[in-house]
């Protein structure tokens, strides 16, 4: 597997593609940063012969605001904010994912009911975070009513998290050891009815209204096919990879949060209506892993009215300060497999060093393998099934 | 298998080139010599027993304090698809002029995350296909995440950090909108916020 791109710059004080450097017939187009479906601030530069795409190249960055080395000036619970921001689409898998990685150093284990709190905000925000990424999908691509139903449907669950710890988007919730606020009364029976109306309208209209639908299908089943050994190599992970036909998911692998416990399947793309591995798969796992997200949620529920109830912040340490060493911890956050490697030098309040592995960093950097000899209309269409978020690429 | 049959493995094939026993961690490596990485990645990802064909995460860090040397390590997380395992690599390389060789040829994903670490970090990666900045303007100098970074006082003739008598100003009382030269006495246990 090469792993370059194949058409280097050959003017040296330039960094992107010169008129030396494409041939006759073609041309430099330059997509973005301000391109609505590029899903935030990315460039690509595509070189193109009339429609097809000849090489491909993404520019990433906008976005950046070192957030490892602001990680570097905070105390271990003061990073947590800064990983709200990350993808912001999904902030409670971001926390999620730092809090066991400092708990692991620290040598923490939260309470069971503690962890089945996290396991129900963890799956109500995949369920909602696959309700943009299918919905804006699916408008990339010119159906514009699922989205709208999609961010009605995503509007609930969102709902409940301002009901629970006062923010919408960006929650601060998932505390080092703990949460920062108790679910509120009457929290169940609102999630049962969140997961009542998820199965019986959101779910059934999503299918009928964009996924079985025919034009989606023709549009999407035989574009941007990766292969398993393209996925593996450049690390794809989450739906990206399961979409390729690689069963693998965290939660079931290297349970956390007593993911053990829960009886779900782990959907993989089946290349029904083309080639395994293509842009309709990837969505398709999405679709059935929200369906699966609301079959935990409500196990979940049950196990947490079985539970006796205790103070969500009681292990929350008064001064977080490991021990030196280091950890890798990843966890599925809906984009994939989120990597937080965190290192303790044992002397400060402070991480020495945070490096966040970002799943959608990862689906980039094979974006022009899969690019190349597709047309520009189907760059959309690519760009937005490996479902980015740049606030999270750019960190 | 597990860390230390994976580090034995190594130790048999390269022999001195796998510098020290396998250091048990909460994510447990070895430290290979920084001339051999590129072959060691090779030979973990096409080994029937090892096929580590999946690299998590490769990261740098710096390392100036360090009692016996002061360092940066290049750290190579691995995991297999096929045996279900985890490893991590580690090299050390000299803080100033710091060479390592690409591992792109084995994991198509090092490709950016090596221009990341050369990016934020400065260490050249030998081999490199398309070693340029990622996420930094590609006119920025220097690599903030070394330890001894200090924020410029200017990019591309922009003031861009508060000079000493605007931040004396700030600590008297007076307000600039908001941002780092609010002292607010509740966030006293933050380090850093009592200038």
């Amino acid at each position: 597997m090469s792993a370059g791109i194949t058409r280097p710059v050959t003017s040296a004080e330039s960094v992107g593609w010169r008129i030396d450097d494409i041939g006759p017939d073609e041309m430099i187009l330059s997509m973005g940063p301000q391109h609505p479906s590029t899903h935030g601030v990315l460039r690509i530069e595509l070189i193109t012969d009339g429609e097809l795409v000849r090489e491909a190249r993404p520019h990433i960055g906008y976005l950046h605001r070192c957030f490892e080395k602001h990680c570097e000036n905070v105390d271990y619970p003061g990073v947590i904010p800064y990983t709200d921001r990350l993808d912001y689409v999904a902030s409670m898998g971001n926390s999620l994912g730092y809090a066991l990685a400092v708990e692991k150093l620290l040598a923490i284990e939260p309470s069971p009911y503690v962890s089945t709190i996290r396991v129900i905000m963890a799956e109500l925000q995949r369920i909602a975070s696959h309700c943009v990424a299918v919905g804006t999908y699916g408008m990339d691509l010119g159906a514009f009513t699922p989205f709208l139903h999609l961010l009605r449907d995503r509007e609930k669950i969102l709902d409940v998290f301002e009901w629970t710890c006062g923010a919408r988007l960006l929650y601060n919730y998932n505390w080092i050891g703990g949460l920062s606020h108790d679910v509120p009364d009457g929290f169940v029976r609102a999630c049962r009815e969140i997961v009542a109306e998820f199965d019986k309208v959101t779910w059934p209209e999503l299918v009928n209204l964009l996924i079985g639908n025919r034009i989606f299908i023709e549009r999407t089943a035989k574009v941007g096919v990766v292969s398993r050994e393209l996925a593996i190599s450049y690390d794809l992970t989450g739906p990206n990879l399961r979409g390729s036909g690689v069963a693998y998911d965290l939660r079931k692998a290297e349970p956390y949060c007593g993911y053990e416990n829960y009886e779900f399947a782990v959907p993989v793309g089946e290349g029904k209506h083309g080639p395994l591995g293509s842009c309709f798969d990837r969505n398709w796992v999405r679709v059935v892993e929200m369906k699966e997200s609301a079959r935990i949620i409500s196990q979940a529920l049950d196990r947490l009215e079985k539970l006796e109830k205790t103070d969500v912040r009681e292990k929350v340490p008064k001064r977080a300060k490991p021990a030196k060493g280091e950890v890798f911890a990843r966890s599925e956050a809906p984009r994939g497999n989120l990597g937080y490697y965190v290192v303790a030098d044992g002397t400060a309040v402070n991480p020495y060093r945070v490096k966040v592995k970002s799943p959608c960093f990862t689906a980039m950097s094979a974006f022009h393998h899969v690019a190349r000899g597709v047309m520009i209309a189907d760059i959309i269409a690519l760009i937005g099934s490996f479902d980015v978020v740049l606030g999270e690429i750019d960190r | 298998m597990t860390p230390a049959e994976i580090c034995t493995k190594l130790q048999e094939k390269f022999g001195a080139d796998v510098v020290g026993p396998l250091v048990e961690a909460a994510s447990p490596f070895v430290v290979v010599t920084t001339e051999r990485i590129a072959e060691v990645a090779a030979f973990c990802k096409a080994d029937p027993a090892l096929v580590l064909d999946n690299l998590l995460c490769l990261s740098a860090v710096d390392l100036p304090k360090e009692k016996d040397q002061p360092r940066m390590e290049v750290v190579y997380h691995l995991f297999s698809y096929t045996h279900f395992h985890r490893f991590a690599l580690k090299v050390h390389v000299p803080r100033e002029g710091a060479r390592v060789p690409t591992v792109e040829a084995t994991w198509g994903v090092a490709n950016w995350h090596e221009r990341e670490a050369y990016d934020l970090f400065g260490i050249v990666f030998e081999g490199h296909s398309d070693l340029r900045r990622i996420l930094l303007p590609d006119d920025w100098q220097g690599h903030p995440l070394r330890k001894d970074w200090t924020d410029p006082e200017f990019y591309n003739g922009m003031r861009v950090k508060p000079t000493e008598q605007m931040a004396e100003r700030a600590l008297k009382g007076e307000e600039f909108g908001t941002g780092p030269f609010k002292h607010d006495p509740d966030n006293a246990h933050v380090p850093g916020s009592q200038a």
